[in-house]
């Protein structure tokens, strides 16, 4: 988040612009969005990190952003998509992590540094969202994105997302 | 689409007309896809190397999504549909930086190429066959990917060590879904079993390609910009004979690579790259600088 007062005014209204997909999750709540800079001559650049490499949501927030601050008066805005460093479910904030559960999506269990090289490849239980029961069961790793996959609950029965760390 | 160009039938003798890809409008397009990274700009020999990465990613991409309404259960429409749409993802951003050396597109790129210059490996070209045969050119492909793009991270090229380092964790999770399906088909019923196996046959002549280094490679890999092909092949053995030893697999010996006098980094092609190519290109060439 950017330290002078301006560039915070700009971050604040790229701030609002949300996931399409995950409409309860703004790109900041995601990680997704990396800078606010105003130059000298009042241009703005934003910097947005793509989650997953074919996600087609990013174009979407990339328009978001540039309707939103043109919508609140800058005139010279450019959004630069940048891969480096690469975004990872770490970046997912707190505020994000409780909305994306109360949406009924389990959020990622684990920091992905754990997912260093190595043969021990250790799922910890996935939480079911509705009822908080861990008896839960994975039907396909790769869920309605590739950012999801879907499980069910074993006691509630009901089923439901879950974001996997990346 | 917005903008289709008009055919006339005094223009059928020239389909693309005079018509030609629209650079400005296809970039304004599809400006999602400057992937600035660094915004640098590829030497020819980076281009020429990232282009192979891209075009692999895209081919296999293409192929994977003709499973799509077509795998064995819904769920597995999704993974392999979702699999593909990040191998296209990886490929755009291959592609954009193959092309900066050029002043090309990565659409132009990807469907204005004839087959002679496609460089993707053999593998990735090769049809899907039955379920058996995906999932074994998957576990192929990914094995070797999650080992190239791993080190490939370390590049002295900022923009493919980026690109590298956003695809390897993704290719970890394509990797797992494939061991997952190579232990369940190789476990699963006598059918499927023989399956597997058969499929593995099949698609072993087609690993040794991936691992052939070449002057391209031995050259970029000096400056440190690319991996050596042939350095990653013994973890990527060791890595099968984990899956093949849980899944109790044979990795199939004496089957020697067939790339002698062709191989696909050459732009020399088996007989399944021309339909590919056809299908996937079509529309962009029926609609020369239509935008969608």
């Amino acid at each position: 988040m950017p330290a002078d007062a301006a560039a915070r005014r700009a971050w604040d209204i790229a701030a609002t612009v949300t996931d399409p997909e995950i409409p309860v999750l703004t790109i900041e709540d995601l990680g997704v969005l990396r800078s606010v800079e105003i130059a000298d001559d009042g241009a703005v650049r934003v910097a947005l990190t793509p989650t997953y490499s074919g996600c087609p949501a990013l174009d979407a927030m990339r328009d978001d952003v540039l309707l939103a601050l043109t919508h609140a008066g800058y005139d010279d805005v450019t959004v630069d998509l940048v891969l480096a460093p690469a975004w990872t479910t770490d970046w997912m904030s707190e505020a994000g992590t409780e909305k994306l559960r109360r949406y009924g999506i389990q959020a990622p269990t684990g920091r992905a540094a754990a997912r260093d090289a190595g043969p021990v490849r250790l799922q910890l239980a996935v939480k079911c969202p509705r009822c908080d029961s861990l008896h839960t069961r994975e039907l396909a790793r790769f869920g309605s994105t590739s950012c999801k996959a879907l499980y069910e609950c074993l006691d509630c029965l009901e089923p439901f997302d879950y974001f996997k760390v990346l | 689409m917005s903008t289709v160009p008009e055919t006339h039938a005094d223009d059928l003798h020239d389909v693309h007309g005079d018509v030609t890809v629209d650079q400005v409008e296809l970039a304004e397009e599809l400006a999602g896809a400057g992937l600035t990274g660094t915004g640098q700009t590829a030497s020819p020999d980076a281009a020429a190397y990232a282009m192979r990465l891209g075009d692999d990613a895209l081919v296999l991409a293409q192929q994977l999504g003709l499973w799509i309404t077509r795998a064995p259960e819904l769920e597995e429409d999704v993974a392999l549909g979702n699999i593909g749409l990040d191998l296209i993802g990886h490929a755009r951003s291959l592609l954009h930086y193959a092309g900066s050396a050029t002043d090309r597109s990565e659409d132009d790129l990807a469907y204005w190429r004839d087959e002679p210059e496609w460089r993707n490996a053999w593998l990735f070209e090769q049809p899907n066959g039955d379920f058996a045969h995906t999932i074994a050119r998957q576990l192929v492909a990914s094995c070797y990917l999650l080992e190239l793009y791993r080190d490939l991270t370390a590049s002295t090229d900022p923009t493919l060590a980026a690109i590298a380092a956003k695809s390897a964790k993704e290719v970890d999770y394509h990797r797992d879904h494939a061991v997952q399906w190579t232990l369940r088909l190789a476990g699963g019923t006598d059918e499927s079993r023989r399956r597997m196996i058969t499929a593995v046959a099949d698609t072993w002549p087609y690993v040794d390609e991936l691992f052939e280094d070449d002057d391209l490679v031995e050259r970029l890999a000096a400056d440190g910009v690319a991996v050596l092909p042939s350095s990653l092949r013994d973890r990527f053995d060791a890595a099968i004979d984990e899956v093949f030893a849980e899944a109790a697999l044979e990795r199939p010996v004496g089957r020697t690579a067939f790339t002698a006098s062709g191989g696909g980094r050459r732009g020399r092609h088996t007989e399944h790259l021309g339909p590919l190519l056809a299908e996937m290109q079509v529309l962009a060439r029926q609609h020369p600088g239509a935008s969608w």
